[in-house]
């Protein structure tokens, strides 16, 4: 792998709300040029607030306690918002994961895709939307024009989403963060979206973080992958090592939680109480270090 | 890994007609159509009302006092809708009492939704203190009872034109901060917002560029009611004298005077008041027909 992009350092988070309730413990992770890396994990496992922190949009009621997130050398969580600001948009992007209402209702299509090329590149308006119809046509929209002067609400859910990762990838961006960007979607849209956002990357060079609980579409379209519970690191490895060798049983927990279209008589099997005992009290064990070292 | 084909062919599935435009949609609306082009007409009356009145609106003619509207007994062709007590021509003082109507209508409910829906725009986005401020503000403002407070201003203002219009735009405010601090608040919440965010927007770019045009439909229906509420409430005032000056003629002014004859000459009574009601119903009626057609999600 070459040198990381994004590099994320001890990153550790906690719940304001919930009596400090850690949400992210000690998660370290490196996505390198072009890579497409998957981030997987159950509901609550801290994947989108990882998102969320590269992205500078943590809740309130959540507080990033420790870490770094390293972009081409910066720490983005020590830039200020004007900086941060600089940085979206331009080099890192999102994918948001519910395509019915990550577009705003009342402006059209050409309005929303045309934002960031006016703002970070100040492209005239009329530049702007052609640029807006060329990647509409990247994304493989066939009527770009009818599609530019549509309000959201005019478009199917697939449609949405490829407007999205048109305007994601718009100002060829070195990071997209895809915020599990098909979860909305149906199946067959859902290959379809995978493919294409897996052709973009490969010809603008992206690297992307992928987030999803879904092991088969994270087998899809992963180089890597970091399997995360309870906001800690389980696993991590090339998409292959993982998925073919698991080497926690967490992650092999998980992949007979998937159902398995070949063999239908298994898989959606649930997490094993013992593993999930066993992590929890992995887990238990991290904490009392942590506050162990923090104190002793 | 699977290999991947740029060139993938994907198929558009929702490749129907365009849909209707807004403005399309505004002249398909029956109430739209019906109530605006009303206004629409009282505007062009108010305009050239000079023009239209058959009569000088002050002329006094103490002979042809309290004569009837055309098509009852004693009527004379040059007063259509009657003549009141010191022989004033009706309809041109209800058609020169549009100019009052329609300004205190538009200056003030205009006044009114500028001030409120900045400051909801603020609660409702800003949140924390600046809310919690502009919010106890509203609280404590409703509860004076509004129809005392326009009196007292006006009383303190003295009459006129502009103390009627400052009297509706300090009352009514509250109104348009209320709703639109609402819908503010939970437009904010939306996930275009945060994807806004992370193009890297300003906080003020989100709020008028991404949120205030989702809270434009509601707000030019709030706008129109209050054009309604505004007609009301200038005519209240000027029932009570409390308005423009006795010579310049008003809906309010003119029902306060037909109330006192009401038993001799009635039209003089039910003739501003039916331009009142009219009137009022008429902008109800249009922010009913705009808040159905501007709403980008109702749009289909």
């Amino acid at each position: 792998m070459t040198m990381p992009r994004l590099s994320i350092e001890t990153l550790s988070a906690i719940s304001l709300r919930d009596g400090n309730r850690p949400i992210l413990r000690r998660v370290s992770l490196a996505v390198g040029t072009g890579e497409v890396h998957g981030l997987v994990g159950e509901s609550g496992a801290g994947k989108s607030t990882i998102a969320k922190a590269i992205l500078g949009i943590v809740p309130s009621q959540v507080r990033i306690a420790d870490g770094r997130i390293d972009f081409e050398g910066r720490d983005l969580l020590s830039l200020s918002a004007r900086e941060l600001r600089e940085i979206l948009g331009r080099d890192i992007a999102l994918i948001p994961q519910d395509p019915s209402t990550a577009l705003n209702p009342a402006r059209r299509i050409d309005a929303q895709m045309t934002d960031g090329l006016r703002l970070k590149r100040n492209l005239l308006t009329s530049e702007a939307r052609r640029r807006a119809r060329a990647l509409l046509e990247e994304v493989q929209i066939r009527d770009p024009d009818r599609v530019l002067k549509s309000y959201p609400h005019q478009l199917s859910g697939g449609m949405r989403q490829r407007v999205l990762i048109a305007a994601a990838f718009a100002l060829e961006p070195k990071l997209v963060i895809a915020d599990e960007p098909t979860t909305a979607l149906d199946v067959t849209v859902q290959k379809q979206i995978l493919r294409l956002i897996r052709s973009l990357q490969e010809r603008h060079g992206t690297s992307v973080l992928f987030v999803s609980h879904d092991l088969g579409v994270v087998a899809k379209i992963c180089d890597r992958v970091t399997v995360l519970y309870m906001g800690k690191v389980v696993e991590q490895g090339t998409t292959a090592e993982v998925l073919n060798s698991p080497r926690h049983a967490y992650t092999k927990a998980l992949l007979a939680a998937n159902p398995r279209y070949d063999r239908p008589d298994t898989g959606l099997e649930p997490t094993p109480p013992e593993v999930v005992a066993a992590l929890r009290a992995e887990i238990a064990a991290f904490d009392a270090g942590v506050m162990g070292s923090r104190h002793g | 890994m699977e290999h991947w084909s740029p060139t993938a062919t994907i198929s558009t599935t929702d490749s129907g007609p365009q849909p209707p435009s807004v403005a399309m949609r505004l002249a398909r609306d029956p109430k739209v159509v019906f109530a605006g082009g009303f206004i629409l007409l009282l505007i062009v009356i108010a305009v050239a009302a000079p023009l239209v009145a058959p009569q000088d609106p002050l002329a006094q003619n103490l002979l042809a006092a309290t004569l009837p509207p055309i098509g009852f007994t004693d009527a004379e062709p040059g007063f259509l809708l009657g003549t009141d007590g010191l022989g004033r021509d009706v309809l041109s003082r209800v058609i020169f009492g549009t100019r009052v109507s329609l300004t205190v209508a538009f200056v003030a409910a205009g006044l009114a939704c500028l001030i409120g829906s900045l400051l909801g725009l603020f609660a409702g986005y800003l949140g924390n203190v600046v809310d919690t401020a502009i919010s106890r503000l509203v609280d404590i403002w409703m509860a004076f009872p509004p129809v005392l407070l326009s009196i007292l201003l006006v009383a303190i203002l003295g009459t006129g034109l502009h103390s009627v219009i400052a009297a509706i735009v300090v009352i009514d405010w509250t109104r348009f901060c209320r709703v639109v601090r609402t819908e503010t608040k939970s437009q904010a919440q939306m996930d275009y917002v945060v994807a806004a965010r992370t193009v890297g927007f300003s906080r003020p770019a989100i709020l008028f560029r991404e949120i205030f045009p989702n809270v434009v439909p509601v707000l030019i229906a709030l706008l129109t009611l209050e054009m309604g509420i505004a007609v009301v409430v200038e005519a209240i005032l000027s029932f009570v004298g409390l308005s423009v000056s006795s010579d310049t003629p008003t809906w309010g002014g003119m029902i306060a005077e037909g109330r006192q004859i009401v038993h001799e000459a009635w039209w003089v009574l039910a003739v501003p008041l039916s331009a009142l009601f009219a009137t009022v119903v008429a902008f109800n009626q249009l922010g009913d027909g705009l808040a159905r057609s501007l709403d980008p999600v109702l749009r289909r």
